[in-house]
């Protein structure tokens, strides 16, 4: 199973594993490798000093055989650690508690292959911030909210330079593909490609396209003389 | 307030000439000296050469392969393959011929620009054949192959070690600036623009802030499409002063991009003539008040030459050569020299009518935006 994730090939270099299509939108391309763990019988002290000190927000607790027993997050050693008016004592005694006596640990976890979306939706129905990501029962990632969002981000095409255009079009095989023509047409390259149902004419779907250009109005004037409406940007009078 | 300022300028920024109807053109700086001796508003005296710049000084920015593919691509030598990887043969940035000489001819003009004022010799100087801000290390993008504002910078850095602040008035954001000294605290980069919603490069939020020790040294603030001129205005005056107040430069670099108008075919901000007096008045009192008057002034995006480009770049000269900001009509003969060839009608007088567009319903919306993002924008000043 391991091989079939990670055979240390770079992307497209390999016919086996995950690596040959290269962006599969699965976890195992956004999680983070290096994760910073807990044991359970750390103490709550060490555990504040990690999240202060390497600036993050979960800490997987793992045991001996590096499976994922649970995990604690800097709001559970908030409601932990009530007041900092203690006493030094108490105080003191509150910090070297061991983690696994306030750790959470019926801890929801995803497999390297799981989807992209898969993902997303643990996000929302759980209402958690981060997915430790297990393979053979061993914690090998973890993905955040973060890294769904810089996903998201990556598929709007919002990471390289480009215009944005939103067209209408009707909801019907081929409608795309003759968009796509007439943009190839004005030699310009499409970022990405979003589409969503139209709110307002349910017949309809709003096309969202990146374009690498400054530019776009070639395009523009093309997709409105072949009869497609732009919703924005309309063209402007143009005198160049 | 006064000091002298240098215009830099040749007929041959004319060679920054990417193919017919291509949107960036710098026809648009003849059109513009010619209304400023039209209204007797500069002089031959006023005038200096652009001087090519080197490789070297290229170099500061750029990439070398990337310098050698732009030379081969302009003597025909270059793979369409090998083209595209550094973003050239696009539509964006055609190949043209001698692009290597045009493009490093503008980074002279913009060194020579540096060298006048660093110098002493001038309090002030523009170069409106440069501010081409977008381009990479190793990538031509938005109509820019060198990056004469960074490279600017770096020199400045490199011979002076004067702490230099960066502002950005073009409609586009200013990313390859921005990218250029994200980690660097000695270089604090401004710009205001269109929001990157629609609008090319799409970059520019508030929250790009720096990265490393340049934590903290980048602003943006980013304007909603129709943004008029009190709103843009207001953004511009408080986040300058506040940022200046803050960084304290040696010397000010301004990117004069004149796209923010209304007319301009590219964007989508609703600005008229207006913003064009005020912006440079403000960068001007702030450089004496701060730089011992050093400011270096450039140009950028402007794809309506006709009726916006000339008359904007022409407020800019004047305010920084210290002269009175004319209005009422532009002079006559410019008209009748310019109308036969100009596609549209050239305006009358110098400023826009109150009238030019329809009032926008969404005004107040886009305003009280504008300004919540200018707030969330200099937070991080609050907290220092």
């Amino acid at each position: 199973m391991n091989d079939l994730i990670d055979c240390g090939l770079e992307t497209g270099l390999c016919t086996n594993c995950i690596h040959k299509g290269g962006f599969e939108l699965l976890v195992n391309e956004m999680m983070n490798k290096n994760v910073v763990t807990l044991k359970p019988t750390d103490t709550i002290g060490k555990a504040i000093q990690l999240f202060r000190e390497k600036n993050i927000r979960h800490l997987p607790v793992i045991n001996e055989d590096d499976h994922c027993i649970g995990i604690i997050s800097d709001r559970d050693i908030r409601s932990a650690v009530p007041s900092s008016l203690l006493q030094f004592e108490e105080m003191s005694k509150v910090l070297n508690q061991t983690v696994d006596t306030i750790m959470v640990k019926d801890v929801i976890t995803v497999h390297p292959l799981d989807f992209f979306e898969e993902a997303a939706v643990l996000f929302n129905q759980y209402r958690i911030g981060c997915l430790p990501v297990e393979s053979e029962n061993k914690l090998v990632g973890i993905i955040t909210q973060t890294d769904i969002i810089q996903t998201f981000i990556t598929l709007t095409g919002t990471d390289q330079p480009g215009s944005q255009i939103e067209v209408r079009l009707h909801n019907q095989t081929g409608q795309l593909a003759e968009l796509t023509r007439l943009i190839s047409n004005e030699n310009i390259n499409i970022l990405s490609v979003l589409i969503y149902p139209d709110q307002i004419h349910p017949n309809d779907n709003i096309i969202v396209l990146r374009l690498s250009t400054i530019n776009p109005l070639p395009v523009i004037k093309s997709l409105e003389n072949h009869g497609v409406e732009v919703i924005f940007p309309k063209l402007k009078e143009y005198p160049i | 307030m006064s000091g002298k300022a240098a215009f830099i300028y040749s007929d041959d920024y004319q060679t920054y000439k990417f193919k017919k109807g291509h949107p960036f053109n710098q026809y648009r700086l003849k059109i513009t000296l010619d209304l400023l001796k039209k209204s007797k508003a500069i002089t031959d005296q006023d005038i200096l050469s652009p001087r090519f710049a080197t490789d070297e000084e290229i170099g500061l920015i750029h990439d070398n392969r990337y310098i050698e593919a732009v030379k081969k691509a302009g003597y025909g030598k270059l793979s369409e393959d090998e083209a595209e990887k550094f973003g050239l043969g696009t539509e964006d940035t055609p190949i043209f011929s001698n692009m290597h000489e045009a493009s490093s001819l503008i980074v002279g003009g913009t060194l020579t620009a540096v060298e006048a004022v660093m110098s002493g010799q001038y309090a002030h100087a523009l170069n409106l054949g440069g501010g081409l801000h977008h381009s990479f290390r190793g990538r031509a993008s938005g109509f820019c192959i060198y990056n004469d504002c960074a490279i600017a910078i770096q020199y400045i850095r490199k011979n002076y070690q004067a702490k230099v602040l960066y502002i950005d008035t073009d409609a586009h954001h200013g990313d390859g600036v921005q990218l250029a000294f994200y980690d660097d605290s000695y270089v604090c980069t401004l710009s205001i623009h269109e929001t990157g919603r629609y609008l090319f490069p799409g970059t520019g939020t508030i929250y790009e802030r720096g990265h490393g020790e340049g934590y903290g040294y980048s602003f943006n603030i980013p304007l909603d499409a129709f943004t008029e001129d009190e709103s843009f205005l207001d953004c511009y005056k408080q986040s300058l002063t506040k940022i200046i107040e803050y960084f304290k430069p040696d010397v000010i670099v301004t990117q004069n991009g004149a796209d923010a108008h209304y007319y301009d075919p590219l964007t989508h901000l609703s600005a008229s003539m207006q913003i064009y007096r005020e912006i440079p008045k403000l960068a001007h009192e702030l450089a004496h008040q701060y730089c011992n008057g050093r400011w270096i002034g450039l140009g950028g995006g402007g794809y309506d030459i006709w009726r916006v480009v000339p008359r904007a770049w022409s407020l800019l000269w004047m305010e920084m050569s210290g002269q009175d900001l004319p209005i009422g009509p532009l002079p006559e003969e410019w008209r009748e020299r310019w109308q036969k060839e100009s596609p549209v009608a050239l305006p009358y007088t110098w400023e826009d009518p109150d009238d030019m567009f329809e009032p926008i319903p969404r005004k107040k919306e886009i305003e009280e935006k504008n300004l919540l993002t200018l707030q969330r924008a200099l937070q991080i000043l609050q907290q220092s």
